[in-house]
């Protein structure tokens, strides 16, 4: 696990990715607090928080006596909310490391066509 | 609350190995007692487990005081780093003893954990290399199922592969089995994951009791130009200081979140947070004293 970031906040995250990329669908049954725990060999305690999270922010929800699923349109809510997030994430530190260098924002534009042509 | 301990001070001549402690264990929690070699762990550890008296204060577990009181000591498990066996005993004779004196005791499960460490049933316990001594003791302080559970430093000798192990049952035998278990321990980094709560005991006072993911990421290095790390020191507590060449690099306590790394961004310095381990050691840095040499570091 990363440093500095809250463990539950990992584990969301690595949940909403398999959601974002299809390997978890929507009504699929996602590991249990005690899976995970083992699996990342954290506490779980520490899983059922990042867990808990999912469930507060409507992208799992628990059926009763079987376990957690993931909530019919969360792929797509979670998709929505990356989009917004994602100058932020990596925009930004492009264009800093950018400057660092003397990359003007016009050359940046030109090797990211480049890029998509390789 | 399975335990309480209010203003506990305990002194050993003019030694204070405890200055005025007070916490609470919960129920079903791990936790990481981590601090310094003659930190006051090993004390603390013997306070709650009825085998010291507190010179002062007061130490409540499962609602009484544990010195010899048979209904608080059958719910608790102590591990030591040294357990001491009778001359004549052999491995099976340490789980018999064991599965007398604890009531949840799982022989099934403890069977099993013999197995997996790959311990000889019948050889006499002062035959035992250090590892084999450490895995009895995890072995006994896992199947007991205790209600508190308490490893002190409980892998002397026991490999990296060992050692796996031992953190990988008692993970799933605590998913399984929930209890309060106390892991006092060096190595930080791999028990960084599975501790639910820390407490730091530094110089005999409890210096953290914080829940382990609030203290991820509380404390920071910031490297950079001189003037670069003053700007983002100002305001902030700045903990320790070193200067290499032209980069100065500061520990302070803080946060990595968005917006002390977009500062970090805009002033032109790299920010990065510290595990528990460097947490903890550059919390704990205070001058060597004589009596950290007695333990021998692993």
């Amino acid at each position: 696990m990363d440093e500095g970031r809250p463990i539950f906040v990992q584990i969301a995250e690595e949940i909403e990715n398999a959601i974002i990329d299809g390997s978890l669908p929507e009504e699929s049954q996602v590991p249990s607090t005690n899976e995970l725990a083992a699996f990342h060999r954290i506490n779980p305690a520490t899983a059922a928080k990042g867990i808990n999270q999912l469930v507060a922010d409507g992208i799992l929800y628990k059926k009763r006596g079987i376990g957690m699923f993931v909530s019919p349109g969360a792929r797509a809510k979670l998709r929505d909310r990356r989009r917004e997030q994602f100058a932020d994430r990596y925009l930004r530190p492009l264009i800093v490391e950018a400057r660092k260098l003397g990359i003007s924002t016009a050359e940046v534009k030109d090797m990211i066509d480049t890029w998509e042509t390789r | 609350m399975i335990v309480s301990v209010k203003d506990v001070t305990k002194r050993f001549g003019r030694v204070v190995a405890l200055d005025g402690v007070s916490f609470t264990l919960r129920e079903n929690a791990i936790y990481g007692l981590l601090g310094r070699n003659g930190a006051g762990k090993t004390t603390l550890m013997q306070i709650l487990t009825g085998q010291q008296l507190p010179t002062a204060g007061t130490v409540e577990v499962f609602g009484a005081r544990p010195y010899e009181n048979d209904a608080v000591l059958a719910r608790t498990c102590f591990v030591r780093e040294a357990q001491r066996y009778p001359d004549d005993y052999r491995v099976k004779h340490a789980l018999r003893a064991a599965a007398l004196l604890f009531p949840n005791w799982d022989e099934a499960y403890a069977q099993s954990l013999v197995d997996e460490f790959g311990l000889p049933r019948s050889r006499p316990i002062k035959k035992l290399s250090r590892g084999m001594l450490s895995a009895v003791g995890v072995v006994v302080g896992l199947a007991s199922r205790a209600p508190l559970t308490l490893f002190d430093e409980p892998y002397l000798g026991l490999d990296a592969a060992a050692r796996q192990l031992f953190y990988d049952r008692l993970l799933a035998d605590y998913a399984e089995h929930p209890r309060t278990v106390v892991l006092s321990t060096h190595l930080i980094d791999e028990v960084a994951d599975l501790v639910e709560h820390v407490l730091v005991i530094d110089q005999g006072r409890l210096i953290v009791d914080e829940e382990a993911d609030q203290l991820r990421g509380q404390m920071v290095t910031v490297t950079g130009p001189p003037a670069a790390v003053d700007a983002f020191v100002a305001g902030r507590t700045e903990l320790h200081r070193t200067t290499i060449g032209p980069l100065v690099r500061s520990t302070l306590r803080g946060v990595a979140d968005a917006d002390s790394r977009a500062e970090a961004e805009r002033l032109g310095v790299t920010i990065t947070p510290l595990s528990l381990q460097q947490m903890v050691v550059s919390l704990t840095t205070g001058a060597a004293r004589p009596d950290m040499l007695k333990e021998t570091p692993q």
